[in-house]
């Protein structure tokens, strides 16, 4: 709750900023700083930032624009979109209908000399839970201090890290109800509350992300997908929603992370770290509750070009802060995570990528010994991801699978979509989700009967 | 008689010298054509700046609309290496993504090729070995946008008229492409390739052209440049294509190195947003 109050905070700051970012005079230099250097003061009649000063294509009018007028730096875009999907089995615990929703996506964006601001939120009718919903998706402002140092406040949807739907050091809000229920891509970033710095120098790069508030992904709590709960020994969906204790207090209950990246030659190395709490619930308290205990992660990655493609490798020490040793069975146990991966184009638009993806538990022994009551995890858990992309028909048509295999778990996640755009403004997509498992207790098995196949129309504007 | 014949000893005379004149400017070598053809096309100035709508007309008459702001600066002095930044403005879904490229000389690397997602905020690495795929949807090829290395092809100057050389290119690999040879028609005097028509199983079957051509200013102490303006391709199989405007051009603007690095993809200066 907190959040939202900050987030609505943040947003009316925004809007009452937007005309004081345009307004904003420029610089003398190339507009940006950073942008030219050898830019000098404007002459008579020339526009102060090069591109606004330009004439359009089809204009024959060389005189320069007059000062930046609000409406000339504003930007408002955005879509209308229906989605319907169904199940493709009977899930006593859940509805037929997997996704039914008429969204509208507002985004309002100013592009000033000194600030870039953007809002941008959703409004849809949900008609799996019968209500009206709203999400503000981001309301930043963007800013660079100086030469070697921007910042971005605001609510915002961040990402790092080198693996294709795999994260290891990202650990930025995800929302994977969305994404397994058939929402576009978009959607399995959710937004979060902070500020981001980004210091540039010669020898690397640093970001430094703050939020004074965790966000948990929107995970899984069976009131469209089913999970499988544990100590009840079953699956449990629309009437057995998790019940979770989220942190909640602002600063105390804040997260960080850190990345300082560069090149070297045609190489991008990071080092990552990350303090704040497991992501999804990973522990449970004396009251029986799902809890998200706290968590440090450190890792690295590397992507490069290697023969005709790229290859991408990341790894990442989960330290659950608040079971360093591994005896405490009711909080999870810490983790190495290891991902490596290699994409390329096969033919003609037609491009693919596999990766392989562990996570080892570490303190296995400890973990058996004290685990009382449950099935036990697999010390490893193996997945191999598969993507294929083919565009046709102009690329108009782009057709896209996305599969994960485990066969550690014996489970799998399949994810075929085809997009057509039948014009710049209309385009309409279909496609499924479809989890196979021999058991109802893995990753991708537990929602075996949430296999859905679903279509949108989108109208953009 | 003497003084006729006199006279058409002159004018003999006079027409050697008219042919003397001629054989003292001779046409230059084809790899000298062709590579100042290149320049003029590809890299004139340090790095050039403009607004791109492409209009592309299918099969069918129907028509969709790129627009994009984009960058290229030179990253050598050898007309080899070069950077390009892209911002996509419409059509609305690719709004706001930036697509950049590390172009790199012959037998260096395959280009280094990024996109910028901006709904994600996910910067992607792109496996593209593929020089001849469609650039974004349109009938243009990214070499037709970026450039196609000299070395690929063996050039034959196949002919001369008053305004132009005609240069045939043959690929040294013709696996590697879909045509089996190209007759570019490039201007004397500006050099620009004003035609090239591509041949496939014996027929002509894509052709593009220059539309228009403007002399931009190229900044203080600099000759004017002369740059395509408009520009199209046709292809002669389906009956559709892709005519390319280019606005708002500067030569010269010297854009900081920073502009190819991630930090402007993820943050795109203000001024290409527009």
């Amino acid at each position: 709750m907190t959040g939202s109050v900050w987030a609505r905070r943040v947003a009316v700051w925004l809007l009452a900023a937007l005309p004081l970012a345009a307004a904003s005079p420029a610089p003398a230099r190339c507009a940006e700083p950073g942008w030219g250097t050898v830019q000098t003061e404007p002459r008579p009649g020339e526009a102060r930032s090069w591109l606004a000063a330009m004439p359009a294509p089809t204009s024959t009018d060389a005189s320069s624009p007059s000062a930046p007028d609000l409406l000339d730096h504003l930007d408002l875009h955005g879509f209308l979109e229906t989605r319907v999907g169904s199940r493709l089995q009977r899930n006593p615990k859940q509805k037929r209908a997997s996704i039914r929703e008429t969204r509208l996506q507002g985004e309002a964006a100013l592009n000033g000399d000194e600030a870039q601001l953007k809002l941008k939120g959703d409004v849809w009718h949900d008609g799996v839970t019968e209500r009206m919903e709203g999400d503000l998706r981001e309301a930043w402002a963007s800013f660079r201090v100086s030469d070697a140092l921007d910042v971005k406040a605001g609510r915002q949807v961040l990402s790092w890290g080198t693996g294709d739907m795999v994260f290891l050091n990202d650990l930025f809000p995800k929302d994977w109800v969305a994404f397994y229920t058939g929402r576009d891509t978009e959607y399995l970033k959710a937004p979060m509350d902070g500020i981001k710095v980004s210091a540039y120098g010669g020898a690397g790069n640093l970001d430094l992300v703050y939020a004074p508030l965790f966000a948990p992904d929107r995970f899984v709590t069976g009131e469209r997908l089913t999970y499988w709960n544990d100590a009840a020994g079953s699956l449990c969906g629309q009437g057995e929603r998790m019940a979770t204790h989220t942190p909640d207090r602002a600063f105390s209950d804040g997260e960080a992370a850190a990345r300082l990246h560069g090149t070297w030659g045609a190489a991008e190395l990071a080092l990552y770290g990350y303090w704040g709490f497991w992501k999804t619930p990973s522990g449970q308290d004396g009251f029986g509750r799902q809890v998200f205990p706290r968590l440090n992660v450190y890792g690295g990655s590397l992507r490069a070009p290697l023969g005709p493609g790229i290859v991408n490798v990341e790894g990442a020490w989960y330290q659950s802060a608040q079971d360093q040793g591994g005896r405490n069975p009711a909080i999870a146990n810490s983790e190495a995570r290891y991902l490596a991966g290699y994409a390329m184009e096969l033919a003609r638009d037609l491009n693919a990528s596999a990766q392989y993806y562990v996570e080892q538990m570490l303190a296995y022994g400890r973990y058996r010994e004290t685990l009382a009551t449950g099935r036990p995890r697999d010390r490893f858990r193996h997945v191999l991801t598969l993507q294929v992309t083919r565009l046709l028909l102009g690329q108009d048509l782009d057709l896209t699978l996305q599969a994960c295999w485990s066969p550690s778990d014996h489970d799998a996640y399949l994810r075929p979509r085809a997009r057509y755009r039948v014009n710049d403004r209309l385009s309409v997509e279909a496609g499924a989700n479809l989890f196979f498992g021999h058991a109802d207790w893995t990753s991708f098995g537990q929602h075996k009967k949430d296999s859905n196949l679903y279509t949108g129309l989108r109208y953009s504007f | 008689m003497r003084t006729i014949a006199a006279c058409i000893a002159m004018l003999l005379g006079l027409l050697a010298g008219v042919g003397l004149c001629a054989e003292a400017k001779p046409t230059p070598d084809v790899r000298e054509i062709v590579a100042r053809s290149n320049h003029a096309a590809m890299y004139q100035g340090a790095d050039m700046q403009g607004a791109v709508t492409m209009t592309i007309t299918d099969r069918q008459g129907r028509v969709r609309t790129r627009r994009f702001n984009m960058v290229r600066k030179n990253a050598d002095a050898r007309d080899q290496a070069q950077k390009y930044y892209v911002c996509f403005l419409e059509p609305a879904d690719v709004r706001r993504m930036v697509f950049m490229v590390h172009k790199h000389g012959p037998g260096a690397q395959d280009d280094d090729r990024w996109m910028y997602l901006p709904s994600l905020d996910l910067v992607k690495r792109i496996a593209a070995s593929d020089k001849r795929t469609s650039f974004v949807g349109s009938d243009f090829l990214y070499e037709d946008i970026s450039g196609r290395n000299l070395d690929e092809d063996t050039h034959e100057l196949v002919g001369v008229s008053d305004a132009r050389y005609q240069v045939k290119g043959t690929p040294k690999n013709p696996r590697s492409v879909e045509f089996s040879h190209y007759v570019a028609h490039i201007d004397r005097e500006t050099l620009l390739p004003m035609k090239v028509e591509y041949h496939r199983g014996g027929r002509l079957y894509r052709v593009v052209e220059a539309l228009a051509v403007e002399r931009v200013e190229a900044g203080p102490g600099q000759a004017p440049i002369a740059t395509v303006v408009r520009s199209r391709v046709r292809d002669l199989d389906t009956g559709g294509g892709t005519e390319m405007a280019i606005g708002r051009i500067r030569y010269n603007q010297k854009p900081s190195d920073e502009l190819f690095t991630e930090r402007c993809l993820r943050r795109a200066p203000s001024e290409l947003l527009r």
